[in-house]
């Protein structure tokens, strides 16, 4: 990453002094884990991208390298004339280690597919890491915004401003039939894919997934896992997104994805609800063991982590935590990847190293959380009278 | 007794058989178990119905050589491969190829979304010069000066429009 005008660096990770590499990005809040982060219960972030080609180039699958080259220079040079992205940070994929790319997939800030993309891939990302736009991926260009919460109207309006203003300076491929041109025929169209990133632990616990997978689907839109196609749900974490681009307006496909949104976080809580109606015990102490060995355990998966998380930001949206503790955790989902656990450390871990390093970071952050406050009167309603 | 079915991607015998209903249109899909596994449908979070029936619907064994893009080389056999296409080119190229698949994949077949309003003025202003232009080197040859200076006029209009200088 080359030069960027950083917001404040996070008081807790003072590595601004550092190379204006990946460190700076990391020492800057994100918007997943500074302030932002942890303010809605049960959506964790909204994010929306739009797929954009230049007319009369070759999509990058099917381009030379000194096509690609070309196209990335030109992209650059537009997006860094555009406001948001004055100081934004930029990188060629091939300047970057495996590490730092790893670091931004963790981050959601580049995609799988970018991180393994061949020369003339780069990407752009605003200091506040809402914005990052992504250099010949599948298509010539994937503008993408990120925000903490449920945010989809402010995350449009981001995205299609800037979209607006690079008009300006690109030709985009584009049909007045079949609207913006892309390599893939299902991103045609509009180019968007909106999606929420939703904590759905009560709907996991009591079975019903499945039920809510179907039933998105026959409404269009499609259930993955936290970092996208093929990935689990380690967490509780669904990544939900519109599935068609074509034949409706962007305002459209906003409009129903926020509705069914609305109504998954409505199954979700009546699912809570039920859950400290019904089977307080079992949850209480789901929650309560998840305490216990964040606390004190030596060994921890990622997988393992993200799912005594997931537990914690459950107990919090309960009451049973401070509220504030959810900005911790959305904090921890992101430090306890793989590739955040390995940049903390100078040297070179093998997989049962980092979940011992992974183990010693939650030990630490969890050594003055405050213990679960479970309501008295559960308690009494489960344990028989003596 | 009917034929066993075969897999959609690779033609084996098919032992996982998917009917979705999306936007109210049955879709149906046949795998065989190594497909449906390498697919991730065992994993219900983990598939893209849709990626799945564009590469199913593109089964490249059933498919004639059809017709070659002209700005990228692009065949239909690459599309069918890769479910991508070459270029925005390509959309004219294989229109006939696409309009079925767009009806299965999308909610319509026509963009009602956002138009890049911009970038379409200045490629009709751009076409227009590109014309006048013609026209004026055309009006010149066969000596037809009145014309030519009309022509001259319209051009420096344009090139106005783009916020160039006019040509003396």
């Amino acid at each position: 990453m080359k030069s960027t005008k950083s917001n404040k660096p996070s008081g807790k990770n003072p590595r601004n002094n550092q190379p204006a590499t990946i460190a700076a990005l990391l020492a800057t809040p994100s918007e997943l884990t500074g302030d932002a982060a942890g303010k809605c219960a049960i959506v964790l972030m909204t994010r929306i991208r739009l797929a954009r080609n230049l007319a009369g180039h070759r999509f990058p699958g099917r381009a030379t390298e000194t096509q690609r080259a070309t196209i990335l220079e030109t992209c650059r040079a537009a997006l860094a004339a555009t406001t948001p992205l004055k100081h934004a940070a930029q990188a060629s994929i091939d300047e970057l280690s495996e590490l730092d790319r790893q670091i931004l997939v963790e981050r959601h800030l580049i995609s799988r597919e970018l991180s393994e993309a061949k020369n003339g891939s780069g990407v752009i990302i605003s200091p506040d890491q809402t914005l990052s736009i992504m250099i010949n991926e599948e298509d010539h260009l994937r503008l993408q915004v990120l925000r903490a919460g449920f945010q989809l109207k402010k995350a449009w309006a981001a995205i299609d401003t800037l979209d607006t203003t690079l008009e300006d300076y690109l030709d985009y491929a584009f049909s007045p039939t079949l609207g913006y041109l892309t390599a893939c025929p299902t991103n045609l169209g509009t180019g968007l894919r909106a999606s929420a990133m939703m904590h759905l632990p009560a709907l996991v616990i009591s079975s019903q997934m499945e039920k809510v997978v179907r039933a998105v689907n026959q409404l269009g839109l499609v259930v993955r896992g936290l970092f996208g196609e093929g990935s689990d749900a380690s967490g509780s974490i669904f990544q939900i997104s519109n599935q068609t681009t074509l034949g409706e307006s962007e305002d459209t496909i906003i409009k129903r994805l926020g509705s069914v949104l609305h109504s998954i976080i409505e199954h979700e809580l009546n699912a809570r609800a039920r859950l400290v109606e019904n089977d307080a015990a079992r949850l209480q102490d789901k929650i309560g063991r998840a305490y216990g060995i964040l606390q004190h355990s030596h060994l921890l998966t990622s997988g393992e982590a993200m799912n005594l998380l997931s537990l914690v930001r459950l107990g919090a949206d309960l009451g049973y935590f401070p509220e504030t503790s959810r900005s911790l955790v959305d904090r921890l989902f992101i430090e306890t990847q793989p590739g955040h656990i390995q940049h903390t450390s100078k040297t070179d871990l093998d997989p049962a190293r980092r979940d011992t390093r992974r183990a010693s970071h939650l030990r630490a952050e969890f050594a003055t959380f405050p213990p679960p406050d479970f309501p008295r009167a559960t308690d009494a309603k489960t344990q028989p009278d003596n | 007794m009917a034929s066993p079915l075969k897999c959609d991607l690779c033609s084996k015998p098919a032992t996982v058989h998917l009917t979705q209903i999306v936007n109210n249109k049955v879709h149906k899909i046949d795998l065989c178990e190594a497909c449906a596994q390498a697919k991730g449908l065992t994993d219900p979070t983990g598939f893209s119905l849709s990626d799945l029936l564009l590469k199913a619907s593109l089964n490249p064994e059933n498919s004639e050589p059809g017709p070659r893009c002209e700005q990228c080389g692009f065949t239909q056999n690459d599309f069918k491969k890769t479910g991508r296409f070459g270029c925005p080119h390509c959309y004219e190229t294989f229109k006939t190829l696409l309009g079925p698949m767009l009806d299965n994949m999308h909610k319509g077949t026509t963009h009602t979304g956002k138009i890049p309003q911009k970038a379409l003025a200045r490629k009709s202003l751009y076409d227009r010069l590109t014309t006048l232009e013609l026209d004026l080197s055309e009006a010149i040859k066969t000596e037809r000066y009145e014309d030519a200076a009309r022509y001259r006029d319209e051009i420096n209009q344009v090139k106005q429009a783009f916020g160039e200088k006019p040509a003396e």
